[in-house]
Formats: structure tokens, sequence, C-alpha cells
């Protein structure tokens, strides 16, 4: 058995006097695709710009490909990373935003080559290559030299999607990407991420309301509330037969609002 | 009969001056604006501190007493300057901490969602704030600078009281020398209002060719 490539050990967050995670604890194995489901503030979203180093900490520690996270080596134990160890740290990470975050001010082709010609010094021409190679891979080549103002929701978040994968991360985030959509522009999207999944050996971590997607797509489901994680096992048998109490009046409130499982 | 010829080639001369007051000025300015309002947001406290300190000075001081300073009370610190340099420097101080301020808020109205796509791509500061931050907060200055620089073209006239021959000064002597109040006032009115008027069409150009390709078709 491998090592954990992420591992999360007792996470304080807190915003004033909220408490967005309580002592959270949880370990993803290298390539494992993973789902966190549950209520709006529930932590799930939070978790993911944790590892992204979007937010700060309260307290615990994150170890990620065997790495402390939000603290390095020094004074003989562990302080506080500053900003050059997280800067390693987070070229093993890639985030897919709720809402795409490109660069309105580049074409679709720049959004995706600016980050490996300025962090990893690649050349404008293999950026470029690399980057063609992405876009066809999510279905947008053709629209490469395209601004993001002219291209749809999905069309954007295809593009976010070929821009996070341009620094080959290990490790992929998906925060919400399909909920800014239009109902009509979710499917290409998904389309995207399941042939990533199929295709690459990437840890995949992804926060949804998609349950039918998030059944398909995960190795693993985590049901988180309130900061906790509530429940966590195979797709089948949490959408067929969660345990907890909070995840059935959970589950049972989405299908209602009309949500495929 | 009077031979305007000659008076009118004095206002003319005078009017050199101030185009060359603006443009000096207005690039102090600029350095100036762009200096203060990013150490306005950066994340020491001493250079925020320093920042906010130039700007609450110079905004709240009036350019009359800080041009009299440079010019008339600087020599007794030993620095003494020629009335162009003293005319750039109090200028340019001045209209580059109002700057300062239009440069950090167009810096912080660059969202948050712009930030964090950065870091998730491992920008660092530096290359968030050269590549993506700047050239989105440019084109938000645009408009406010070019008040800034017309109010700074318009200020230029307080300098003819340090005995700078700008077009103001030159417009008095005509007056003086005449008699005559309407022509000499009437000509620099309508200078004063062309050299306007071409900063404003300039400005509006360039903020056109910043902001090309932004508006998309389906927004």
């Amino acid at each position: 058995m491998p090592d954990p490539i992420i591992r999360i050990d007792n996470i304080i967050k807190r915003y004033g006097p909220l408490t967005v995670l309580d002592g959270l604890s949880m370990q993803v194995m290298p390539g494992e695709k993973l789902a966190l489901i549950g209520p709006s503030g529930s932590g799930k979203t939070t978790i993911l710009r944790i590892l992204m180093t979007l937010e700060t900490i309260s307290g615990g520690h994150i170890e990620v490909d065997g790495a402390q996270l939000y603290h390095m080596p020094g004074n003989g134990g562990l302080v506080a990373a500053d900003e050059r160890y997280l800067q390693r740290m987070r070229e093993k990470i890639g985030m897919v935003f709720q809402h795409f975050n490109l660069f309105p001010h580049k074409c679709v082709l720049d959004n995706v080559t600016l980050a490996p010609m300025l962090t990893k010094g690649m050349a404008r021409a293999a950026a470029e290559k690399r980057a063609m190679e992405l876009l066809d891979m999510v279905g947008m080549a053709d629209k490469a030299k395209s601004m993001p103002a002219q291209l749809s929701g999905g069309q954007k978040q295809r593009v976010a999607i070929a821009r996070a994968l341009a620094l080959s991360p290990k490790i992929m985030l998906f925060d919400e990407v399909t909920s800014a959509l239009d109902p009509e522009l979710v499917e290409e999207v998904l389309n995207v991420m399941r042939k990533l999944a199929s295709e690459t050996d990437m840890t995949m971590l992804l926060v949804t309301h998609e349950m039918g997607f998030a059944h398909d797509f995960a190795d693993r489901i985590l049901f988180f509330d309130r900061g906790r994680i509530v429940e966590e096992g195979k797709p089948d048998d949490i959408f067929r037969h969660p345990k907890q109490e909070r995840t059935q009046v959970f589950l049972r409130k989405i299908i209602a609002a009309g949500h495929r499982v | 009969m009077i031979d305007w010829s000659g008076y009118i080639g004095l206002i003319l001369q005078g009017a050199l001056v101030t185009l060359q007051l603006t443009v000096l000025g207005s690039a102090l300015a600029v350095v100036m604006a762009f200096t203060a309002g990013l150490a306005r947001v950066s994340r020491s406290f001493a250079v925020r501190a320093l920042a906010t300190t130039y700007i609450e000075f110079f905004r709240g001081t009036s350019i009359f007493v800080q041009l009299f300073w440079v010019y008339f009370v600087l020599p007794f610190a030993g620095i003494t300057l020629t009335p162009l340099q003293a005319g750039v420097l109090a200028l340019g101080l001045n209209v580059g901490a109002y700057g300062a301020e239009v440069v950090r808020g167009a810096v912080k109205a660059i969202g948050r969602e712009q930030r964090e796509a950065c870091i998730a791509l491992n920008l660092t500061r530096y290359q968030s704030m050269r590549h993506i931050i700047l050239p989105q907060a440019l084109p938000l200055m645009l408009p406010t600078f070019c008040n800034n620089a017309i109010e700074l073209l318009k200020g230029t006239a307080v300098v003819s009281l340090i005995s700078l021959t700008d077009m103001t000064f030159q417009a008095q002597v005509v007056r003086a020398q005449t008699g005559n109040t309407l022509i000499p006032f009437t000509v620099i009115l309508v200078l004063y209002f062309l050299m306007s008027w071409v900063i404003s069409r300039s400005m509006r150009w360039l903020e056109r060719r910043m902001t090309r390709g932004l508006d998309g078709v389906r927004g």
C-alpha cells in the first residue's frame, strides 16, 4: 500500500467566532478520485481552498506529497511556511474555480501558456505546443485566439481546466466547477472531467452538487456537515445505503430539488 | 493701434513653458502615483505608512504653499532649484498624491477571483501584479488620470507666482504693457482649453486601445 498523497491532520479553520472546520482529518491516496458532498457551509470548499493555500489555517497539519504544506523545517522543528516554500508546494496542486477566473485581458492560448512560461521558465514555443494539446483535449483548440469574453460559460470552464493542467500538477482540485453554468452547458464540462479521470492517474478532489456525476466519477465519497466528515464510503454505499441520518436527509433534499443520483 | 503679433508671440512662449511643466509634472506624477499607490497595498506596514504619510501630506496642504516651500524654503536647507524644477517638483508631488489613491483603488478593484487564480497558478506576487492585476487595473485608472492631468495643466498657472514665465505670467505681462485684458486672457483661455482637449482626447484613445477585446459579444 503506497503512502497517502494528502494527509490532513486535525485541521481547524475559524473565521472570527465561526468555526468552519473543527478538527478535520482525512487522507487521500495517489490517483484517487474523491468527491466531497454536503450542504453549503459544511466546509467542503474550505478544504479545497486550504489545500490551494488560499486560506490560512487556525490549527493542525497538512502533508502533501511527503512534505508539510503550511509548515516548513526550521528552528529544529516546524515553523510557518514562507512564500518561497509555499511556491514549491503549490507546484504539486492545481485548482479549477466555480467562476472560472480566466484572465479577461489575455486570449485563450495566453491564459494557458502564461503560468508555465513564468513559473517553469518554459519557452513560448514549447508552452504553446503543450497548450494546444491541452486545448485540443478539452475541445477548445479552435478558440485558441478568442478572448474569454467571447466564450460561453462551459467553454470558459474547459479553458480553465486546460490552464490548470498546463502546470502538470499531481493533484487537481475542482470547486463546484459546474455550479455557475447554464444547465445545458454542464455536460460538456463533465465530459472533459470524465475523460481526464479515465486518461490520467492524477489525484482529483471534487466539490460538487452533481450527485449523479459524483457517483460515476469518484472512487470514494465524503459527506461533510458542519465542518466534519459525517460519513464516507464507496459511491454505491453512500448513495444507496447511507448509514447516517444526516446523509439520508441531505440526499433526500437533493433528490427532491431535482438533482440526479 | 497695438501691434499684437509680438505680444501673442510672448504668450506662445509662455504656452511652451506651460506645456513643459505639464508634461514633466505629469511624468513625475505618474511615477509618484504608481510608487505610492503600490506601496499602499504593500504587505509591509512601514512601506504602507510611508506612502500614506506622503499622500495625506500632499493632498492635505495647498499646492500654492507647497510650491513656495519648494522654491523659497528649501534653499535654507541648501537645496536651490530653478523655478522650472521647483514647479515640476511641486506639481508632480501634489498630483502624484491624488494619483496614488487612483492606483490603489484600481488595483483593489481587480477582485479576489483574479488574485486567487494567480495563486493557484503559482505566480509570485510580483508576477501577478505585473501580468494580471496591473494590465486590468490600468484601464480603470485612465479616466481619473485624465482628470488629474487636466487639473495639473490648470495648476501650472500658480508657478507664475515664483516668476516662472508660463502662459498666465505672460498674459499678465501683456496686460500690464498694453492695458488690454480681453485679448491676452481670451488667448490663454483658448490655449488652456485646447491643451486640455488634447489631453482628454489622447487619454480616451489610450483607454479604447487598452480595453480592446475585453468586451466580448456574449459577455
